[in-house]
Formats: C-alpha cells, structure tokens, sequence
C-alpha cells in the first residue's frame, strides 16, 4: 500500500536512504545537500538503520571510505554536489575504475567560482565520463523512485557501477512535494542483498585491489568498463519495468511528453521538464503543441531512444544547464546532436544554455524556446545555433 | 612476545619477486610488521614506492588482502573497510577477528596524506598506521618531502652557489602530530631494532583505537648509498639521536632504547651521498643547527618520559 508524505527533495533523498538501510554511510556536509546527511544522522541516532555512518573530514575521504566499504563488500552511500563533488573527482573515477556500485545522490549546484550555491548542472555534467551511471530527476517522487532504482542497476552483476541520482539544488533539495513512498519490506526485498564477489574481508580469498596497471593490461580493462557502461541500457529499462509493476510508476531511459503530437520537440534534464510541461499545457490551449522528450538517463547515453524519438522531427531545441567553455554548446547538446549524424532526415537542432548559478527559468523562457522553434519551422534557418537563456548580453 | 627464532618459522605474507630496490627499507618494515601481527590483516597502501614495486599487474606480492585508492587517502580508504568489518560484525555476518593496517610512505602520510590520516585518528578507528620514512618522494625521484631533514639534498632541493645546504627547513615531526591527537598507541620505531619493532606493533594491534608507528626507511637510492648498508644506517640515525626510539602509551611517554655512548651525527651525515655537501667549510653552520635541534628534540623527549630532571643535572 503507497504511503503518501509531504517532504522536501532532501528529505525524501535521506527517507529513500533510510529504506535502502546501507551497511555504510561516509558524507560530508555541503549546502544544498546537507539536510540529507543531517537527516539520515538522525535516522542513525534513533537506531532507524543498521548504518554504521563516517562522519568524514572532508568529500575526497567521503568517497574514498565508500571505496575501501564497497570494496568489503559493503552496500555504501554519500551524498554531495558542486565543490564536494569536484574535491572528490579523484576518487569518483576509482570507486568506477573498481566496479563498485555506490549510489550517491547528487544536488545539482553551480561549481565555484565565483562561489554560488545554488542550481546548475556544470558538478554533475563535470563528472559525465567518470564511469558513474547518471540519473536525473524531475520532481520530489523521481529523487525517491530512482534512488531505489539505482541501488537494483548498480549493483547488477552485468553492470556493477556507481550510480548518481541527480537533482536540482533548492528548486527541488528544498522544495516541499507529494510524494508516494514504499513499505520498508517492499524496498528491502526489490533490493535484494549485496553480495560482492571478491571481498577484502574474505579471508580465505586475499584479493588485491587497485593494483599498478600499465600499458599491458589498462586498456582492456578501460574497455570492460565501456562494455559494462552499455550493459547498464537494457538493465535501466528492465528495473523501471520491474519497478512499475512494484509501485505503479514506470521509467525508460527517457521521458515523452506530448511528443507524438508535435514536430516541435524540447529537451531537457531536471526539474525545468516541470517548466516546460506546464508550459506545454498552456500552449495547447491557444493551440500550439510542442513536445518533450526528458533526458533521464545521461549515463549512459540513450542514443537509440534519441534517434528513434526524433525520426520525423523538424525542430529540436536541447537545453543545458551548464556551460562546456570552447566547446560548441552545452554537453547535453552535443551528444544529442552528434546521436543524429547518421540519421537520413535530420531536424534542425538548436541549444539553449539556461539557469546557470540558479537563474530562474519560467514558462515565459520556454515560450521564448517555443517561438524561435516555430520561427526555425517557417524559415528553414537557424539563427543561433547556441543560444543563452535569460542572460543579460 | 614471541622469540626471533620463533618469527622465523612464520609465513610471509609480502611474498619475494616483489620489484622494490635491493635495501629498501619499507620491505624489510612490511615483513616486520606482518611478522608481528598474530590476527589476521587487511591492508591498505597510498600511492608509493612501496605500492607500484608490490603489486604489478596481474602480479601480486600480498598474500593478505589488499588495498590501494590513491595517493592521499590510504586512511580514509582503510577507515572504510574497517567500518564495513563493524557493520558485518554487528550483523553477526563476520566470525573473524580482523586487523587493519595501512604502510604508507612519508609523502602520502606527512604531505598529501595528513587530512585523511588526521580524520581517521580523530574518529577512532581501530587501524594500525605504518609510515615507512624514507624522508623524500622517493618513487618519484627524490624530491623533497616535509620529512626530509635540514641540509638533505633532494632534486627539488639541490645544493647550488646561491643555497648551499640544501634543504633549509626543519623536517616536520609527524609523530608528535599524531601523539596531539590523543589516540591509544603511538611510537618512533627502525627496522634496525627490530624486536623493538615488532613488540611496538603487537602494542600497537592490541589497543581497541587508532595507532601509529613511523618507522625510519632507509632508502639506498634517495640516501646514496650501497645498498647492504640500510641496517646499518639505520641504526646509525637512532645511535646519533637522529631518529629516537620511544612510544607513547595512552599518553605515557617511554623512550625504548637508549645508546649507551651516543655517537656523533657526523657519522650517520658522512654515510649518505644526500649529505656529503655538508661536510664543506661553508655548511659547517647547517651541521651545527642539526646537532643543536637534535640536542633539544631529545631533551624535550626527556622531560616528557619523565627523566628531564637527570638531564638537566648533567
């Protein structure tokens, strides 16, 4: 039976965490996620998990602690985002070089400098080839479905990756939403047990990890990776089905909103499909249909649902929420972009850098994607190719 | 405490065909160590010398199990496999009783690695911590560390016309860093008194907390010279006061070998290319600076054992 709470995104995060029960927790307070380590604290203090928590001394130790846990045979988590995120880079590779499947919610924030905290996607996007599986979040209930979602794909025996769960700093960290949750039975037996295959604490099996690799045998390591990283796009669509079935909420690699009735179609990640569905309704009422496809799976990059979503597209706005400096537009924009190079009928494609440092992005922005979408129809030309939303040039 | 004929009959746990120089000194400390541990270790190394020379892959020389992370953070790492050994013991899912060491070498310990080493002491984990001081960064080509001592020549601290001596600082003092932290066990220790060594670990795995022992790594590559005299300077630096053998139990200090004629700091300088500029006129100063901070780190080490008051009469 689905429970209904009020809760903030952090506080879902930390009850999603508290469910999952992970045998280790080592995070670090960074602003806007430290309500989910102040919480799950709390949940440690009132003996609500098993959890043994770190209390670590900084980011870079968060993760390597999760490192030296997972690599027990541990089931470990964090959270971080922005300049944690950053300080922990190092490490963010290994844990993915280790095939250690950690799941760390991530809260989206502009990375310094100048100093901001509140939302942009430039931490996350900075990490995109980590190795880490990405998952983004719309709203409060996404944070909560795919956290425990994350925990199923990580740590398939196919996949065996960390996983990020992605969401917006503030506008949804400390935004109050509906959200339907799961008995702790439901959560503890779609989960299932962690079992590590070689664990430091096997005895009998003395394993070493992370040994000096070299010219010899790196590469094909780098190259399992690669191989597990494709692995995870059929495991990602059988655990949302799995987890339709347990809750009723379905997830693909994306998201299609309105998309069969237009030729005009947005793209984005994160809380702004919100935007840009709401905006969506009010346009149709004046008779205007635009689409959406979401990106909810970045890593690994859904290119197959892309094409086959925009087959008979005309025109494509992508939207980025982070800048790529001398690059030629946003990351979610070139990857869409190059997905369509092979295709016969290609759409006009144009990007939208929006909301950096946590800019507010309205309905009336995305009209403002809408019109030049419909003025790109009539012409045949793209102006702009990389457009900046809501700047003062 | 079990007798050296008594060790020898022990199973090594680095096993031999590792690829660390003829002499190192952190091989011989590693083999110590493991010899001394009585339960059975999980161990975890930082970036070093010691960790690309022992585990060339798909080779291995551990026998027991293993972990390297990066350069700055063997303590962290370790700390959390030594929580996930608490978690799996609360859920009765572990029999065994497990100890935890880290070996790392000054760079990953005294430098890049004091964060994560000071947040492990501060947070209790019951972990063994090995610095095996080698006094420069040695796996990259002896540069200079916050271990190395006054007037060592490293590449990044070369003698020249314009700085003669070298390095122109004091060498850090981890160990009274450490000591400041309140933890259960801490010790100074030389692979050259290894019973001394090896009763310091076996201290060291008994106490239910975090404890550390920097050992003196010689180092025949970065010191300069041959290769089968490590021993022998490594006793050289504890019978000239340079590297005292003491310990720190639950915050009771006890130096735990005392030459019985101390013998000059010239001697353990004049052994080492890395000091052989010193022996010039005009780096006389540096040596007299050494042997004066020598004289009043002992001193200082004499008040805290308890035994200042005979120096002073003296």
């Amino acid at each position: 039976m689905a429970k209904i709470v009020a809760m903030t995104g952090d506080e879902i995060a930390a009850e999603a965490m508290r469910q999952i029960n992970p045998d280790v927790v080592a995070a670090y307070p960074i602003t806007p996620q430290t309500e989910i380590v102040q919480n799950f604290s709390q949940f440690v203090a009132d003996g609500k998990v098993k959890t043994e928590m770190i209390r670590v001394e900084s980011e870079h130790s968060a993760m390597s602690a999760c490192i030296g846990a997972a690599a027990a045979g541990a089931r470990a988590m964090t959270a971080t985002c922005a300049n944690g995120l950053a300080l922990m880079w190092e490490v963010v590779y290994i844990a993915a070089s280790y095939r250690l499947p950690i799941v760390m919610p991530v809260v989206n924030r502009a990375l310094s400098g100048p100093i901001n905290i509140h939302c942009d996607h430039s931490d996350s996007m900075g990490a995109r080839d980590s190795g880490w599986i990405q998952l983004y979040s719309e709203n409060c209930q996404e944070i909560y479905d795919n956290l425990i979602q994350a925990v199923k794909i990580g740590e398939n025996r196919n996949v065996l990756l960390p996983v990020m769960i992605c969401f917006d700093g503030f506008i949804l960290s400390h935004a109050t939403e509906r959200v339907e949750v799961l008995e702790d039975e439901e959560v503890k037996n779609f989960i299932g047990e962690f079992k590590i295959e070689h664990s430091l604490l096997d005895l009998e099996h003395p394993v070493t990890y992370g040994p000096l690799d070299l010219f010899d045998y790196y590469f094909e390591h780098k190259r399992q990776q690669v191989e597990a990283m494709e692995q995870a796009l059929p495991v990602i669509k059988q655990v949302g089905k799995e987890y339709e079935k347990l809750s009723g909420r379905g997830y693909g690699l994306v998201e299609k909103y309105n998309l069969e009735a237009s030729d005009l179609v947005i793209i984005v990640a994160g809380s702004t499909a919100g935007t840009v569905k709401a905006t969506i309704q009010e346009l149709k009422e004046k008779g205007i249909n635009v689409g959406l496809l979401k990106i909810r799976t970045f890593r690994p990059f859904p290119q197959d649902e892309i094409q086959e979503a925009l087959r008979d597209k005309t025109c494509v706005a992508v939207m980025d929420r982070s800048a790529s400096f001398g690059a030629v537009g946003g990351p979610i924009f070139l990857e869409v972009r190059s997905s369509l190079y092979e295709e016969k009928k290609k759409p006009l494609v144009v990007n939208y850098i929006y909301g950096l440092g946590g800019r507010e992005t309205t309905i009336e922005h995305i009209k403002k994607v809408v019109n030049d979408l419909l003025m790109i129809k009539k012409t045949g030309k793209i102006e702009n190719l990389v457009n900046y939303l809501g700047v003062r040039e | 405490m079990p007798s050296l004929k008594q060790l020898s009959h022990k199973e090594e746990l680095l096993s031999r065909g590792h690829r660390l120089c003829p002499g190192c000194g952190a091989s011989i400390i590693v083999r110590q160590v493991l010899l001394a541990a009585d339960k059975p270790v999980v161990v975890a190394c930082p970036t070093g010398c010691l960790e690309v020379a022992t585990t060339i892959y798909p080779y291995t020389a551990w026998k027991v199990p293993w972990i390297h992370c990066a350069f700055e953070n063997a303590a962290a790492t370790l700390s959390g496999v030594e929580t996930a050994y608490r978690a799996f013991k609360k859920q009765g899912k572990i029999k065994d009783d497990i100890r935890f060491i880290a070996f790392g070498g000054d760079g990953g310990t005294y430098d890049i690695g004091l964060q994560s080493l000071s947040g492990v002491l501060e947070r209790g984990h019951r972990m063994l911590y090995i610095c095996y001081d080698n006094e420069a960064y040695m796996n990259t080509g002896i540069q200079r560390s916050s271990a190395s001592p006054m007037g060592a020549h490293t590449t990044t601290t070369p003698p020249g016309r314009a700085i003669p001596e070298g390095k122109t600082e004091s060498r850090k003092d981890l160990t009274q860093i450490v000591a400041a932290h309140n933890i259960p066990y801490v010790a100074q220790a030389s692979p050259a008194y290894h019973m001394d060594l090896i009763k310091k670990v076996q201290k060291a795995l008994s106490v239910d907390g975090p404890s550390f022992i920097n050992v003196l790594s010689p180092c025949p590559r970065g010191w300069r010279y041959p290769a089968e005299k490590s021993i022998e300077i490594a006793k050289l630096a504890v019978l000239t006061g340079f590297w005292p053998l003491y310990e720190i139990e639950n915050g009771k200090y006890r130096i735990t070998y005392k030459p019985k004629k101390k013998r000059p700091l010239r001697e353990f300088l004049e052994a080492q290319g890395r000091f052989r500029h010193l022996l010039s006129e005009e780096n006389q100063q540096v040596v007299a600076r050494m042997e004066k901070e020598i004289e009043s780190r002992e001193k200082e080490l004499l008040v805290r054992a308890g035994e200042g008051k005979e120096e002073k009469e003296k």
